[in-house]
């Protein structure tokens, strides 16, 4: 796919936008659309952009497999912990305001902090599944 | 009706890949109608994940496999029989549905009222969305997040490193044929 120039200086041009626009979702999502799913699948989108217009040798050695692995796993926990840290701080499993003085503001960072915690996860699973597929050709 | 002459063009179609095409395009018209009926939070998921990732990860497993369907000789009668039997009986249960955007309905009487009217007092976050899945439904959400990254444990010991590593040790000739 090397020989397309204008795939190439298209995609070059939009990686950037497109994990930009990820993020935005990211933490945009308490007040409009979107949230940790769709951001995770945006990030990992720009990745396997640029692995399939560049190659997927460059694309895996920024991303690695062990350090995808690792992130999935951190998401996830991520997630867990911070129902965890609500059952010390004297409150439920994932009910939130015990974590502020404030219960609605503490169920604010609480549900932010999920959500980084669902995009890390998603973007690095959806990254494992397309780079253990594209390993085997 | 775009949508379901894309999704019969998708189970018509013997060209896998453009299957695969037809598939992304249905996801999108699903994603517009989505917009249509103001659930932008879904639309916005169908248009990331079905149009987006699943139509590249759909093309990577055809380029694994194969772009031609095998033709099959059978005439899957019972098969047809049975889908369609279910898809009557479905139809014949949305007519016991309440009219849509009807406000007595029980999904707008149970907990909607609720979340509506307290969610955002309660969590700090305006789209009330964001508030039933993280906050309301956090349990759910957790064990979303579970599944997908099972699924992707799940693909990582199928396709993963020992197996290939095995492969390229007993036949180093296979990578031509892939």
């Amino acid at each position: 796919m090397s020989d397309f120039l204008v795939l190439r200086v298209i995609a070059k041009l939009l990686i950037p936008f497109i994990l930009l626009f990820g993020f935005y979702v990211q933490m945009h999502g308490d007040y409009g659309p979107g949230g940790g799913f769709q951001a995770g699948v945006i990030v990992a989108a720009a990745f396997v952009l640029y692995a399939i217009v560049f190659d997927v040798k460059t694309a895996r050695r920024v991303a690695p497999m062990a350090a995808l692995v690792s992130l999935a796993c951190l998401g996830v926990l991520l997630y867990a912990g911070v129902g965890v840290a609500n059952l010390i701080y004297g409150g439920r499993f994932l009910e939130y305001g015990a974590l502020a003085h404030d219960p609605a503001h503490g169920n604010h960072i609480g549900i932010l902090i999920i959500e980084i915690g669902v995009g890390i996860a998603v973007a690095a699973v959806m990254m494992i599944i397309f780079f253990s597929f594209a390993r085997r050709r | 009706m775009f949508v379901a002459a894309t999704g019969i063009a998708a189970v018509w179609l013997r060209n896998l890949l453009a299957s695969a095409m037809v598939l992304g395009i249905y996801s999108l018209l699903m994603a517009s109608l989505w917009v249509v009926l103001d659930a932008v939070d879904v639309a916005f998921t169908e248009a990331a994940v079905g149009a987006g990732i699943t139509t590249v990860l759909m093309l990577l497993a055809i380029a694994l496999t194969g772009r031609h369907e095998k033709r099959r000789r059978a005439r899957p009668w019972l098969p047809l029989a049975t889908s369609l039997g279910t898809a009557g009986l479905l139809i014949y249960a949305t007519l016991g549905m309440p009219a849509f955007g009807d406000a007595n309905a029980p999904a707008q009487l149970h907990v909607a009222p609720y979340y509506l009217a307290h969610g955002q007092a309660e969590t700090g976050v305006p789209n009330v969305v964001t508030a039933v899945l993280a906050a309301y439904r956090g349990f759910d959400t957790l064990g979303e997040v579970t599944v997908i990254f099972t699924a992707g444990i799940g693909v990582l010991v199928l396709l993963g490193g020992a197996k290939r590593r095995q492969r390229k040790e007993t036949e180093p000739a296979a990578g031509d044929s892939a």
